[in-house]
């Protein structure tokens, strides 16, 4: 291909430039291509188990229509999208943001003020669908609460933790494990909860003090991985794959809400409705979660909360000035534990149920994401990422109308991992700093160096 | 001692696939410092390229020759699954190069679901069971002990993936060390800025690492497949868990390393479940990374890292 190019380009003077359009056709049909190819043993053939073994059978139309939807999407991108890149990002790298309205202010007090009202504005507008709507809005704020915890560890302190669902883990079961053996209601279990998953924290986090980076990350993968292998095959005390079933629901200062004498509705006067049940976990995880950033704002005042960004901005230079590295990581490992441990005894209560299967890889990958994605360190970034990632997820649960068009076989919410993993690379490589933007450092010199940390390649800095 | 020498014969076995999988992970951290989360995956793709192949070549051309099979099933497998590295790398990791060091983690991390996914919904979530392909097998020793005679066999099949795990570890460790491929990859490994200055074409050596990774993830993947009898779209994320903490045990961004620690890992995790408990093998292997990284961080046959400042 290179040869019959350079004899082509000596017999006729090459025209200096190609045409847009001719270079976007080009690399269609090479994307169209590659599509082909990697699709062949996927899309075109696919082998099922019959009776005698595995039969192969041809899906060519699949694979066709796949090849044509990778060509025009290309031939789309690079005609509408790759090429205006450079105009528009240079537009916008002059006008810098000099209004003067606080958009993030306003926006987060009107996120805030519509997560308060957010029950009774369902039950008034949705009546119908009130309860699965709360139960996304508990399923999301989970999410956040939790992003929350991880951005004390990854996005304060700059310590890549990928087994953070060992601490959630450690909350849920030991809500769970409390409740079965010593009947623990789940106000008493919350706080041991916390305090568990914050002593797990610091003896996970003890060993892996002299690792940095990415062999920080593996081991801390490999210890989530251990707790849940632990939690599957220690089956006389936990239950293992059965997992602990009949978890309590959280009282009101000791009223159970729900029907009969003496419980909330009883004592209220306010008849049964199986949905205050929901509107009452919704501002338990309302309340973790603000408790939860709050903890975190007031942290990042404290020298504690400096040093821990200092430790992110440069662990060497952390270290030269004096700051204790070790008792540094330690408490950011703890603190961002404890709120798992917090998180992970709501999820217990919420589900009445819990197993190994809820401790994945899967679920860390998540939380993680929803970190970076929204840019580390950044409050709001956070919520942002959970809803659309959590909320977007979910949302193709309700697609039914997708089926009239891909027929009765189509099943949405098998695509939804595949999307979920879709958009994570998508926002990623089109923001990689980020939905919002990483914070900066609370503290920092007004002078501005000649190059900004974050712009310094890694291996340095980091 | 019959099922000691058997159970290191399978310890062998296994850690000769952890450490093809692991060459990859190594030689991909080593040149740009990433952990390539999707490699796993990349094997998983191998393996059911290599499936699907087989299939065809028995069912519909209804070749019976099964040296031709395999042959064939490794190339081909090699070939296409060095195509999914190829994109993976384009797709997610090039945009991101230069930026923060946790961005193409994070895009590694969203590959491996989307390949996972994908697998599973193209080909179906349930197991892909293939009958055996290769047996019999040379008996080394036999002898007897409470339970009745016992004894130590070489398959043909563990034969074939020790021996071409041995020819291709000789082979690149002779292109690292030989070719101009290998002299720009450890041009760009030790300096990429100095390298691409000095005319070495750094986008399309790191490129060629991950082409390179993936076709040695791909025999993994056949042999996988011929060992076990069974996949499914799940298999990669274990083993490449297994292997990334063999690559690091064995000092990460180094080949020989990457292969020790494929072994090591092997042999702990057959071993393990031989004369311990099965269910907690995978907690054994990851004892002994926390363990090796916590005294030795650089791995048994890494290099310290020194930081400058």
């Amino acid at each position: 291909m290179a040869a019959t190019g350079q004899v082509s380009a000596t017999a006729t003077p090459a025209p200096p430039r190609e045409s847009r359009f001719a270079t976007a056709l080009r690399e269609a049909v090479i994307s169209g291509a590659l599509a082909g190819v990697l699709g062949f043993f996927f899309l075109a053939l696919k082998t099922d188990i019959e009776t005698g073994g595995l039969v192969i059978t041809t899906r060519w139309g699949l694979w066709l229509i796949s090849i044509v939807i990778v060509a025009g999407g290309r031939l789309l991108l690079s005609l509408f999208v790759f090429g205006r890149i450079g105009t528009r990002s240079a537009a916008k790298s002059k006008t810098t943001t000099t209004s003067t309205i606080p958009w993030g202010k306003i926006l987060t007090r009107a996120l805030l003020a519509f997560a308060l009202v957010l029950p009774f504005f369902f039950t008034y507008f949705f009546p119908q669908r009130d309860r699965q709507y709360i139960d996304l809005a508990i399923l999301i704020m989970t999410y956040i609460m939790l992003g929350w915890g991880l951005n004390i560890v990854v996005g304060l302190a700059g310590l890549l933790d990928l087994g953070y669902v060992a601490f959630y883990a450690v909350g849920a079961y030991s809500f769970g494990l409390s409740a079965q053996y010593f009947g623990f209601g789940f106000w008493t279990a919350l706080p041991m909860a916390g305090l568990l998953a914050a002593t797990w924290g610091l003896i996970l986090g003890f060993p892996v003090l002299r690792l940095r980076g990415d062999y920080l990350a593996i081991v801390t993968l490999a210890f989530g991985e251990m707790i849940r292998i632990v939690l599957l095959n220690w089956y006389q005390f936990t239950g293992g794959p059965d997992g602990i079933s009949g978890i309590p629901k959280p009282t009101f200062f000791g009223l159970v809400i729900g029907r009969g004498d003496g419980s909330f509705g009883d004592v209220f006067g306010i008849p049964y409705d199986p949905i205050h049940r929901f509107i009452y976990l919704y501002y338990i995880i309302l309340a973790l979660a603000l408790l939860t950033n709050f903890v975190t704002l007031r942290l990042r005042r404290l020298p504690i909360g400096r040093a821990w960004e200092a430790l992110r901005e440069d662990e060497i230079a952390c270290r030269s000035l004096g700051i204790n590295t070790r008792n540094t990581k330690l408490s950011a490992f703890a603190t961002g534990a404890m709120f798992a441990g917090f998180a992970g005894s709501f999820f217990a209560t919420r589900q009445g149920f819990i197993s190994p299967e809820s401790f994945t890889f899967m679920e860390s990958a998540i939380i993680l994401a929803i970190v970076v994605l929204g840019g580390l360190g950044s409050q709001i970034g956070v919520v942002i990422a959970s809803v659309v990632m959590i909320g977007g997820i979910e949302l193709l649960r309700n697609l039914d109308f997708l089926k009239s068009v891909f027929g009765p076989n189509f099943e949405p919410t098998e695509y939804r991992m595949l999307l979920f993993g879709l958009a994570m690379v998508v926002i990623m490589v089109w923001k990689p700093r980020g939905l919002i933007s990483t914070r900066d450092p609370s503290a920092t010199l007004k002078q501005k160096k000649q190059i900004g940390s974050d712009m310094v390649a890694q291996g340095e800095g980091h | 001692m019959e099922y000691f020498v058997q159970q290191l014969i399978n310890g062998l076995t296994l850690g000769s696939i952890y450490g093809l999988i692991a060459i990859g992970y190594t030689m991909v951290y080593g040149i740009i410092g990433m952990i390539n989360f999707a490699h796993g995956d990349i094997f998983m793709i191998g393996a059911f390229i290599a499936l699907a192949v087989i299939l065809v070549m028995q069912t519909i051309f209804g070749i019976a020759f099964l040296p031709l099979v395999l042959l064939l099933a490794l190339v081909v497998s090699m070939l296409f699954t060095s195509a999914w590295g190829w994109v993976v790398e384009r797709l997610a990791y090039r945009p991101l190069r230069g930026s923060f060091r946790l961005a193409p983690l994070i895009t590694a991390i969203g590959m491996s679901i989307v390949l996972q996914n994908f697998v599973q919904v193209a080909q179906g979530a349930r197991v892909k069971p293939l009958q055996p392909q290769i047996s019999g097998g040379v008996t080394l020793m036999t002898g007897s002990n409470e339970h009745g005679t016992i004894s130590a066999q070489l398959s043909y099949m563990q034969m074939i993936i020790i021996a071409t795990t041995l020819v291709l570890m000789v082979g690149f460790t002779l292109l690292i060390a030989k070719t101009p491929l290998g002299r720009a990859q450890r041009a760009c490994e030790q300096d990429r800025k100095m390298a691409s200055l000095l005319g070495v074409n750094v986008d399309r050596t790191i490129s060629l690492t991950f082409v390179m990774g993936a076709a040695l993830a791909a025999v993994a993947g056949l042999m996988f497949l011929l060992l076990y009898g069974v996949i499914d779209f799940y298999i990669g994320f274990l083993a490449g868990v297994k292997a990334f903490t063999a690559a690091v045990l064995g000092g990460i961004g180094s080949l020989p390393g990457a292969m020790l620690g494929g072994l090591l890992i092997g042999l702990i995790e057959v071993f393990w479940s031989a004369y311990f408990t099965v269910e907690y093998k995978d907690v054994a292997a990851f004892g002994i990374l926390a363990v090796v990284l916590i005294f030795m961080p650089s791995g048994l046959l890494g290099k310290p890292e020194i930081e400058k400042v």
